[in-house]
């Protein structure tokens, strides 16, 4: 064990160097994350995670369970901030701006970076007062018209507008698990957020409602920064970019998605890739 | 895989069953045990229950009937001899229009009125029936003479006529009436004299005195002087006071505090404390209560003694934990999720609790206050501390006048010394009390499964 942690030291420092010249992080970096580190009280969560992630792409973070993915990903948004007892370290900065400096308000930053949870999570109110909140919060709409508009087109990049049309006003609720994630899609779209982080948003769904969601994540790398967490390699082969592994609270290896799957550098990732360890 | 699940594959499958078939005679009998106890719980819980309201209702009904005197009244201008109403034109000033009216009021409060009253009693009765002034005098409450003498200040036109009036039967009258005393006791332990109690019956045969719905329990306050017109309204009344200061100050305040400690107080020692007093506080006995409010509102703020308004005071600090507690737990309740979906959405803190938290929570939020506030309503400690024991005579025009409440009139009753007249009639105050709680805990249940569905 202490040997893999010397070695997941250095491997985790040389970021740049795993740079490949036609990857996607030639396209200009939206986040930069340096010497992340996270406390849950007196427990060490993450151990220094430095990383880039890459404006218009889908970036996957894999790992085996409690490795401090979602962790991370809290990290990126500051949902951490509600978490009692957690403690943030380091810096990440969106667009060159440390998303921790006190001078920023985190209400303007989730309304940047949107984010979407492993189990579907709509507001107990109606398909249309879902998707229109963010809006009528950050004061997004100047009428109602407007929020109509801005409703419909988000249910619309979402893919969900044709089978909910014709009922809008009724609770988000009451839609089928994959239809609530497209919701939840939807409503961090509304808002027209720079980055959307996912934690594992198909890992309640079936097959057929995963392969609608990740056909639409591909869709909304054109216009969006995308980080997902997912726990199937599958899923990260088909709609990332880039994929960062995680071991252990630790940055092991990140690379164009391609690299990593085909010719891991570390043996960790390897084994990891290979089933054997997760 | 397949091979984790199997856990003693040195056993055959037949063994297993048998093992777990031998386990499962002992799981059944355990879970008969247990529902059996559940039910005898339940049943011995409901028959109480039950018993009470058996008891309660069959003592308390015959309350519900009153026995009235239906009399032909001449207003005799013999006795009436005070002149004619002072009239307004007939004086220069409003002032001197009043004195003189005053006056005449007072002089026909002078007069014998029960002569009047008697007179019409004679009337009914057969010719000759030989009995005393006193003795028949003890038939009508003694409130007759006052209703008849207020007929008369209305309309002072009535002098000389006749008219039919319906006047309360006396206490002791509409218990002779009603059989609640032993018919075959001897004189000396009868209320009412022999004839008074013969001519009751000749009443009662000739219709001169029948039985009908008590509306007076409900229109009438307090009465000692006139027992069977005692009704409860004054502390219907009072009791309503407390209740609309006990909903605008504990409800306000109890669910703004849950609201804050739950959601947006930092967690510290101060609100380990806090909190810690506060569930203290749920458990302080309600005289403890009524004590403080003795001293703090009446020898502190100099609040009026027996007001509704430091009842009121006084029952909402009893209430303010149970909703604190109530509200607390309901907030608590609500699930993570949807707490990070709007704080993801980059709700604020107060949007997340406003928009989100509070909507799902509401029904519970608001059951939980009802029920705190129709416990508030039955309370009765806390009450008598601060002088509500009172004997009060007057509805509640404010907070601030004299008042009694449902449950101390209750006690006071059940502690009058006449009983025989007074158990029926308590028991009819608890038939309205258990009314109105069970009335609020309805309202309760229905806001709840109509607000529920609608969410
Ligand atoms: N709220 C919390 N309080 C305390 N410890 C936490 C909390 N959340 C996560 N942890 C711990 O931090 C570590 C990383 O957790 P995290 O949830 O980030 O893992 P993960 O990679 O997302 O796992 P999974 O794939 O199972 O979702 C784990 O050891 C976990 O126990
Ligand atoms: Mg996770």
């Amino acid at each position: 064990m202490d040997m893999l942690a010397g070695k997941v030291k250095k491997t985790s420092l040389n970021v740049d160097s795993a740079m490949n010249p036609t990857d996607v992080l030639e396209r200009p970096i939206r986040l930069t994350a340096r010497d992340v580190t996270v406390h849950y009280g007196a427990k060490q969560a993450l151990h220094g995670i430095s990383i880039d992630i890459p404006d218009r792409a889908v970036t996957a973070f894999i790992g085996p369970s409690g490795c401090g993915k979602s962790t991370f990903l809290r990290c990126i948004n500051r949902m951490n901030d509600t978490i009692e007892g957690a403690k943030v370290g380091g810096t990440i900065k969106l667009d060159g701006e440390d998303i921790y400096a006190p001078a920023l308000d985190v209400v303007e930053l989730r309304a940047r970076i949107g984010m979407v949870f492993q189990k579907p999570n709509p507001f107990p109110k109606s398909i249309y007062d879902n998707v229109a909140y963010g809006p009528r919060i950050h004061g997004l709409a100047r009428n109602k018209a407007d929020l109509d508009e801005i409703v419909v087109s988000s249910l619309r990049k979402a893919g969900l507008f044709e089978e909910v049309k014709d009922r809008l006003q009724e609770p988000g609720t009451g839609l089928s698990g994959g239809q609530q994630q497209r919701l939840c899609i939807a409503r961090a779209i509304a808002v027209g957020p720079e980055v959307i982080l996912m934690d594992e948003p198909c890992s309640a769904l079936d097959p057929i409602a995963t392969a609608v969601i990740e056909e639409l994540i591909d869709e909304l790398r054109e216009n969006y920064t995308i980080v997902i967490v997912t726990h199937s390699m599958q899923q990260a082969a088909r709609v990332s970019q880039r994929t960062a592994f995680f071991h252990l609270g630790n940055l092991i290896e990140q690379g164009p998605t391609e690299d990593i799957f085909t010719n891991p550098v570390n043996k960790q990732t390897q084994d990891y890739i290979m089933g054997r360890i997760g | 895989m397949a091979t984790d699940i199997q856990t003693s594959p040195d056993k055959s499958s037949s063994e297993r069953t048998a093992l777990i078939r031998a386990g499962l005679r002992r799981r059944h009998l355990n879970e008969q045990i247990f529902r059996g106890l559940g039910i005898a719980a339940i049943a011995i819980a409901l028959g109480f229950v039950a018993l009470l309201f058996a008891d309660v209702f069959r003592k308390g009904i015959p309350a519900f009937v009153q026995s009235n005197v239906h009399l032909s009244v001449t207003f005799d201008a013999e006795v009436i001899d005070v002149g004619p109403a002072p009239a307004r034109g007939d004086f220069a000033s409003d002032a001197e229009y009043t004195a003189a009216s005053l006056k005449w009021q007072r002089d026909l409060a002078l007069l014998n009125w029960n002569t009047i009253v008697e007179a019409s009693l004679r009337k009914a009765a057969p010719e000759g029936f030989e009995i005393d002034s006193r003795q028949i005098q003890s038939i009508p409450e003694t409130n007759a003479r006052h209703q008849i003498r207020e007929m008369f200040v209305r309309d002072p036109s009535l002098l000389g006529q006749t008219v039919e009036v319906d006047v309360l039967a006396s206490a002791n009258a509409a218990n002779w009436i009603k059989g609640n005393i032993n018919r075959d006791l001897g004189d000396a332990q009868q209320q009412l004299s022999p004839p008074a109690r013969q001519l009751i019956d000749i009443f009662v045969e000739n219709g001169t005195i029948s039985n009908g719905f008590a509306w007076s329990i409900f229109t009438n306050v307090d009465s000692r002087a006139a027992p069977a017109s005692a009704g409860l309204l004054g502390a219907f009344v009072g009791t309503l006071w407390m209740m609309l200061i006990v909903v605008v100050l504990a409800v306000p305040i109890g669910v703004a505090a849950a609201i804050y400690l739950e959601e947006f107080a930092p967690k510290s020692r101060l609100t380990d404390l806090i909190e810690v007093n506060i569930n203290n506080l749920a458990a302080v006995p309600s005289i403890v209560f009524g004590l403080l409010g003795a001293a703090v509102f009446i020898n502190w703020f100099h609040l009026p003694i027996s007001a509704p308004l430091v009842g009121g005071l006084v029952l909402t600090l009893m209430t303010l934990p149970t909703i604190i507690i109530a509200t607390r737990g309901a907030l608590m309740g609500v699930s993570p999720a949807l707490r990070q979906a709007a704080l993801g959405m980059g709700a604020s803190k107060t949007q997340m609790v406003f928009h989100h938290v509070l909507p799902v929570t509401f029904p519970s939020i608001l059951t939980a206050t009802i029920l705190g506030v129709a416990h508030a309503l039955g309370e009765t400690a806390p009450l008598l501390l601060i002088g509500m024991k009172a004997f009060v005579a007057s509805v509640p025009a404010t907070p601030l006048d004299q008042a009694a409440a449902l449950p101390v009139q209750i006690y006071l009753w059940q502690g009058n010394e006449n009983r025989n007249f007074f158990e029926p009639r308590t028991a009819a105050a608890i038939m309205v009390l258990l009314a109105v709680m069970i009335l609020l805990n309805g309202v309760a249940i229905y806001l709840r499964s109509r607000l529920e569905k609608r969410a």
